[in-house]
């Protein structure tokens, strides 16, 4: 019964999209712009609030489905199980392709309902009454929540058509075939969602560029009306990769955290286009100029996560994450992918010249230094595309298989990152119309000092082996320390100069400053991290038998013994170890476990971590017996923690920023 | 500065940046990439010590494992490759079943694999395995259980 509601709901939300897609673009486009046009804008305002409720009861109506673990259901019988704890029965719904899709839904007509509420008190006036400046905000609103609701079309039929999660078996079975075990963790639980509000956010800013361009008015008024979205997608994108990441980190037990793994180079490509337009769009805002630039970044955010789907959904580049490989499907997102670049290039040939606005600033300016940001993101993200797809495009045109693995994105993707950082160490001291900050030149004295000191020390422990670091550091290496420390410096002697000059801002403007600072920290942090890892890192592979000992990075290892043990709902092999930091200090347990899932017949590695400040201890039981032993592979991974810690201080600076926007003038 | 100059430097330094990063991408995917080969398909050229994927099944009753060190033979009903491995096989890895060896020929004809991929779960075959399989007819569904 609440499955038929639920797929009811799906099906009218579908019809109301359809609405929702016409309306409001008929409402702006009468020539008059008089009662009729606002009722039909007002109308469009509430199909996006309607659709978006409908959506809602048939998410909440497949969750109950898992809840209740209703068997006569396709999807629930395939990936659920009676026996699973409640959250992996609830995450459970959108841990499979139907229930993913319904998902990705729901963001997509909250979004459109987020946009179609009213922030000013409802004014009865007739359009043609209200002041122009409120008028425009009007037409791009209801413009904007049209291209929503195209989207929301789309992919509702997408979902009813082709991949309905409501379908009832005629014989259901007794017990469900369990979710994937790798699944079944708390850090998937919040990845995917986080994850498609990043992408899906994406849609804002594309309906957006679109409204603008059906519009043609694209001022400073439809930037700041984008940059709340752009913003909101860019931080749930951020943290929705590092949760990916560091499930990857401690569910796979393969010891790192990216993999450029397609899936994971799909969630990358959108967030370096998102973190270019999060800077454009600030251009457009402040000083009119990067627009045309600032249209063809969002239409390109949004493709680049529709391609992250279908890269995902189609199963056609190898990967872990490939649970559905449906050819119509992908071909269904490959339409999409089509109709939704195509379009709005059209658009933008059609509009693109009355855009036109002359760039009018020296190269030494804050929006010369957000040009260079833009240039190096972008070319980051055709980098990673590149290195995506060209296996895929060679064995189409000549049949050969390869692999572009970690080599090609290291000696191509980090040097143009490499430069990115560089010039995050200068960009925020320019300033718009060109010129420096006052300070600016002790700042990036100081800033410079910080990296020449701290690289020196690292290339004497290079030259000196007394010095006891324990790793020679590539020059690679010296320069990505020298580059973190520089952007770190930077920003606090930034932060120090102005505190002690007093020159502080008030009010937005210091939440907008801080968030900015927050976020580039972040970057700072995240490199600390990822350096630890990478330069500082330690790792031990040995086969063991009870009572053997190893010495890893300082860290005395003992093995005890395998022992059997039992969990809900599987059955493990759990190795019992103890690591100790120091001679005098305690010991710490450690149990890393091989288990097997009966009811789907899989086995998962689960490693043991201890986390800490500096650093954690990990260690994956491998195969073996009594007789020869176990292998064991023990690593050290200094800072490793402060990877996702960075990425999740760039989401709350983005926030913070978000935030602190400044209300534009509302001139006439 | 006038409003042209400004214009001709910022395309200029932009084309530069523009340069670089394309020529760093050019030369990384010269350098880097790595071709997938069936045990079958492997020449003499091929063993000159390059980087290379193999894939193929491991061969019943092949497989030895001695310490850390674990040969075995990748088969694909055409050729036999043997391959050393040290380090530890995936939880996965069983006779029988396919695989993903990435490493090199030693100059002594021996292929040492640097990483050893096998099936993720039992639903997820490294698909260039699995097309190669089903090429030369040695694919079942749910193989190597």
């Amino acid at each position: 019964m609440i499955a038929e509601l639920g797929h009811f709901a799906l099906i009218a939300a579908f019809v109301l999209a359809i609405a929702q897609a016409l309306v409001p673009l008929l409402g702006a486009s009468q020539r008059e712009a008089g009662l009729i046009a606002a009722r039909l804008m007002t109308v469009g305002r509430w199909l996006a609030l309607l659709s978006a409720g409908l959506v809602l009861a048939a998410f909440a109506a497949l969750v109950i489905s898992f809840i209740r673990s209703d068997f006569s259901l396709a999807l629930v019988a395939a990936h659920s199980h009676s026996a699973k704890p409640l959250i992996y029965k609830i995450s459970g719904s959108w841990g499979n392709h139907e229930g993913s899709l319904l998902l990705w839904c729901v963001i997509l007509a909250l979004f459109g309902a987020i946009m179609a509420r009213e922030r000013r008190p409802e004014q009865p006036l007739p359009a043609h009454l209200l002041p122009a400046h409120l008028l425009q905000a009007r037409l791009l609103q209801a413009r904007a929540i049209a291209v929503q609701g195209m989207i929301q079309a789309a992919f509702l039929a997408f979902s009813l058509f082709t991949s309905n999660p409501f379908l009832r078996l005629a014989a259901p079975p007794l017990e469900g075939r369990g979710l994937n075990p790798v699944l079944q963790d708390p850090g998937l639980a919040l990845h995917p969602p986080m994850l498609y509000l990043g992408y899906v956010g994406l849609s804002a800013s594309f309906a957006f560029a679109v409204a603008g361009l059906i519009g043609g008015r694209i001022d400073r008024a439809w930037a700041a009306a984008m940059r709340p979205y752009v913003t909101l997608a860019w931080a749930a994108l951020t943290c929705g990769i590092a949760l990916g990441s560091w499930w990857a980190y401690y569910e796979l037990g393969w010891g790192g955290w990216w993999f450029w793994d397609p899936v994971e180079n799909a969630s990358l490509m959108p967030w370096l286009a998102a973190t270019a337009l999060l800077h454009s769009v600030r251009v457009a805002e402040q000083r009119e100029q990067l627009k045309s630039w600032t249209v063809l970044l969002a239409i390109l955010g949004f493709s680049l996560s529709l391609l992250g789907t279908f890269i995902v959904r189609s199963g056609l580049l190898t990967s872990v994450h490939s649970f559905a490989s449906d050819p119509a499907r992908g071909l269904f997102i490959l339409l999409l992918l089509g109709l939704a670049i195509g379009l709005p290039l059209l658009l933008f040939a059609w509009r693109g010249p009355q855009l036109a606005a002359r760039a009018d600033f020296p190269p030494l300016s804050r929006e010369g230094a957000l040009i260079l940001n833009n240039i190096l993101l972008v070319s980051a993200s055709v980098i990673v595309l590149v290195g995506t797809f060209y296996p895929l495009a060679l064995e189409l045109v000549s049949g050969a298989r390869i692999t572009v693995g970690p080599p090609y994105f290291a000696a191509s993707f980090n040097p143009v990152m490499a430069l990115l950082v560089a010039a995050m160490g200068i960009g925020p001291l320019l300033v718009w119309r060109g010129g420096w900050r006052p300070r600016a030149g002790l700042t990036l004295l100081l800033a410079g000092g910080l990296a020449l000191i701290g690289t020196g020390f690292f290339l004497l422990s290079n030259l000196l082996p007394g010095l006891q670091i324990g790793h020679k550091i590539s020059p690679a290496g010296l320069a990505g320390i020298a580059l973190m420390l520089w952007l770190g410096g930077s920003i606090l002697a930034d932060i120090g100069l102005r505190w002690r000059a007093g020159s502080w801002p008030k009010g937005r403007a210091r939440r907008a400053l801080s968030g900015m600072w927050l976020a580039h920290f972040g970057m700072v942090v995240f490199l600390a991290g990822a350096l630890g890892e990478g330069l500082f890192g330690s790792e031990k592979i040995a086969r063991l038998t009870p009572g053997d000992t190893v010495q890893l990075a300082g860290r005395l290892w003992q093995f005890d013994q395998v022992v059997q043990t039992n969990g809900p709902n599987w059955t493990a092999r759990t190795a019992r170890l103890s690591v100790q930091a120091d001679p005098a200090g305690p010991a710490r347990q450690m149990r890393p476990q091989i288990r097997f899932y009966p009811a789907s017949q899989q086995s998962t590695t689960e490693a043991a971590i201890h986390s800490s400040v500096s650093g954690d201890d990990y260690a994956v039981l491998g195969e073996g017996s009594e007789e020869r032993g176990y292998i064991l592979r023990l690593y050290r991974k200094p800072l490793v923690g402060w990877i996702w810690f960075g990425s999740l201080l760039m989401a709350l600076g983005g926030l913070l920023a978000l935030s602190g926007r400044q209300k534009l003038p509302e001139a006439g | 500065m006038t409003r042209r100059t400004n214009r001709l430097l910022i395309t200029v330094c932009a084309a530069l940046i523009l340069g670089l990063a394309g020529w760093l991408m050019l030369n990384a995917l010269r350098d880097n990439i790595v071709f997938f080969y069936s045990p079958g398909e492997l020449t003499s050229q091929l063993k000159d010590g390059r980087q290379l994927r193999l894939g193929g099944l491991v061969e019943e009753g092949s497989v030895q494992i001695e310490g850390l060190q674990a040969r075995f033979v990748l088969t694909d009903g055409e050729g036999r490759t043997e391959i050393r491995f040290d380090g530890a096989l995936p939880d996965l890895f069983r006779e029988g079943q396919g695989i993903v060896a990435d490493g090199r020929f030693q100059p002594d004809g021996q292929f040492i694999a640097a990483t050893v991929l096998a099936k993720h779960d039992e639903t997820y075959m490294p698909r260039e395995v699995a097309d190669k399989l089903k090429e030369r007819d040695l694919w079942q569904e749910g193989a190597g259980q």
